[in-house]
């Protein structure tokens, strides 16, 4: 009999025979959901793409996307050499635009690892404590919601010094009150249900409460969320590039090469356009890939 | 011997002019092993007398005695393990993300057993969900499954009350006579207190031993089930009740 069941039988069954077997079944319907979107299909596959070529960039660039050849800068698209043309300063843009793709999955990366966790952190808690817990972090959230979100990165990188980390602490700052918010709307609906009030009655207690039973549930509505917002996040990373508050040259970051290429626009317009199509790319790869996860992930959907 | 003992129970929501009262003055007592029903019409107080029994109705006044003990607020972890419910719609009271096996594993778990596995295993059994069970998601499993695996959680703590919210009212009426012949066996076996509560005196008539009519949150009458099989009520609203479902 083991040999006759194959292994999508044995992923797609309705008994589940372990621990294991139930998780992996599950991870596997949930693919299949998944695949069946094109749509999102062609995000992740773009993104799958990024983070190749992100983590093969020495060997894909064609240049060293730092040596700068005044005798041969601004040259057009195509020419010999440097597919995409060469940049104010001679430098290829190809080249620079594969190295910038570290920069933006460093801060993607970075930001979704922070925003997300500290909105859980304080939507999760107001919304199952009450009281005038919820009062004070609510309050707060707020304040931080009223601050417009590019100023109020722009003051703290103004404070702290330019550069990445900074850019992304920034980030993160202005992105967790709508992650609170969402968490926290979560929770009141799911505090209140049988499930709840069921292991309530076995004696648990609201740490377990909150991190065993809450989080699995708001955490795909987050997921959803982090990768619909990302696309905002990179044009976010790429609008203090572009006035010079996050990465510093000469390092590629998409937004900065913007902002160099900005002087040439009307003579030279590949020097801005190739990175703007670079952010467009990968926010829209992102954007397409947060729709299908919305149909696998969202527990209202349905089973 | 008395199992529980409710005197003189009011049950409030909200506070000044919102303030709602659901139970105004419950008395009644239910002795080791009996099964005590609690009948009336949606609204009428039932579920909130269970709801102030486990906290989970956080304002209430008078007394509640289980086993001998008044309990306190908040309730020790000793007290969920001598009182168990079971709640009325089986679809809302299993974690959508938690199978069979991790719903039982952690409820074995917080109450300090060891060989969970082992317990496991049993539990199903009794509740006459085998293995193939174990490792499913709710989303796999019919309503009446899903009660069963509800009342295999209740029983895991070796209860010695089990409070019953309306644990059939949710299922279609061939689950329903399943559910309340594997309640009635267990209730046997387990050596078992139940509390009631129903909307259908047909449920409770086969259920319990006593039963107690409830209308706009007091206790109307108190009677056994061989006065109610003999349309013996004396309120007039329990006569009432009685002529409806006849």
């Amino acid at each position: 009999m083991a040999e006759t069941q194959s292994l999508r039988a044995w992923l797609l069954t309705d008994t589940p025979t372990s621990r294991r077997h139930a998780k992996l079944s599950a991870l596997y319907q949930g693919w299949l959901t998944f695949r069946s979107n094109t749509m999102a299909m062609i995000g992740l596959g773009i993104l799958v793409l990024l983070v190749l070529v992100a983590a093969a960039a020495p060997l894909l660039s064609p240049h060293d996307p730092f040596v700068q050849n005044l005798g041969n800068r601004l040259a057009p698209l195509g020419s010999e050499g440097h597919l995409l043309g060469t940049d104010s300063l001679g430098r290829d843009i190809l080249s620079r635009l594969i190295y910038g793709a570290r920069i933006t999955l460093y801060i993607v990366a970075l930001v979704a690892l922070i925003a997300p966790v500290a909105g859980l952190l304080v939507g999760t808690v107001s919304g199952y404590a009450g009281g005038w817990i919820d009062i004070v972090l609510m309050r707060i959230t707020d304040i931080f919601l009223a601050f417009p979100r590019l100023v109020l990165a722009l003051a703290f990188v103004a404070a702290l010094g330019a550069g990445i980390e900074n850019a992304v602490l920034a980030i993160s700052l202005t992105a967790w009150p709508p992650y609170a918010r969402i968490a926290r709307a979560e929770t009141l609906t799911i505090r209140s249900s049988d499930y709840i009030a069921a292991i309530r009655l076995q004696g648990a207690g609201a740490l377990r409460i909150i991190t065993r039973h809450i989080w699995p549930l708001c955490i795909s509505s987050l997921i959803v969320r982090v990768t619909l917002d990302m696309a905002g996040i990179i044009l976010a990373a790429a609008g203090l590039g572009f006035l010079g508050l996050g990465a510093q040259p000469p390092s590629p970051e998409w937004g900065a090469m913007i902002s160099e290429g900005r002087r040439f626009i009307l003579d030279h317009w590949w020097v801005a356009t190739m990175p703007g199509l670079a952010i467009f790319t990968v926010s829209l790869a992102f954007n397409l890939l947060g729709d299908g996860l919305r149909d696998v992930l969202d527990p209202k959907a349905g089973e | 011997m008395t199992m529980l003992d409710v005197k003189s129970l009011n049950v409030w929501f909200g506070t000044g002019r919102d303030r709602v009262d659901a139970v105004k003055g419950a008395n009644f007592t239910v002795g080791q092993g009996e099964s005590f029903g609690l009948v009336g019409e949606s609204g009428s107080g039932k579920s909130t007398i269970l709801r102030a029994i486990t906290s989970l109705a956080p304002n209430w006044s008078g007394i509640i005695q289980v086993d001998g003990t008044p309990v306190v607020s908040p309730r020790p972890k000793a007290f969920f393990k001598t009182v168990q419910m079971v709640f009325q719609d089986p679809y809302a009271s299993l974690h959508p993300r938690h199978s069979v096996d991790q719903v039982l594993g952690e409820t074995l778990h917080l109450h300090g057993f060891r060989e969970i596995d082992a317990r496991v295993v049993k539990l199903l059994d009794d509740v006459g969900l085998g293995q193939k069970f174990r490792f499913r998601y709710p989303h796999q499993l019919s309503g009446g499954q899903r009660q069963r695996v509800a009342i295999a959680r209740a029983l895991a703590p070796e209860p010695k009350l089990l409070l019953l919210d309306e644990p059939t009212s949710a299922l279609d009426v061939s689950v329903q006579a399943e559910i309340l012949n594997l309640l009635a066996d267990l209730r046997q076996e387990h050596n078992l207190t139940y509390l009631m509560v129903s909307h259908d005196l047909s449920v409770v008539g086969h259920m319990c031993d006593q039963l107690a009519v409830m209308k706009d949150g007091e206790i109307v009458e108190i009677m056994s089930v061989a006065a109610l099989r003999k349309m013996e009520a004396t309120h007039p609203y329990s006569q009432h009740l009685l002529h409806a479902s006849v």
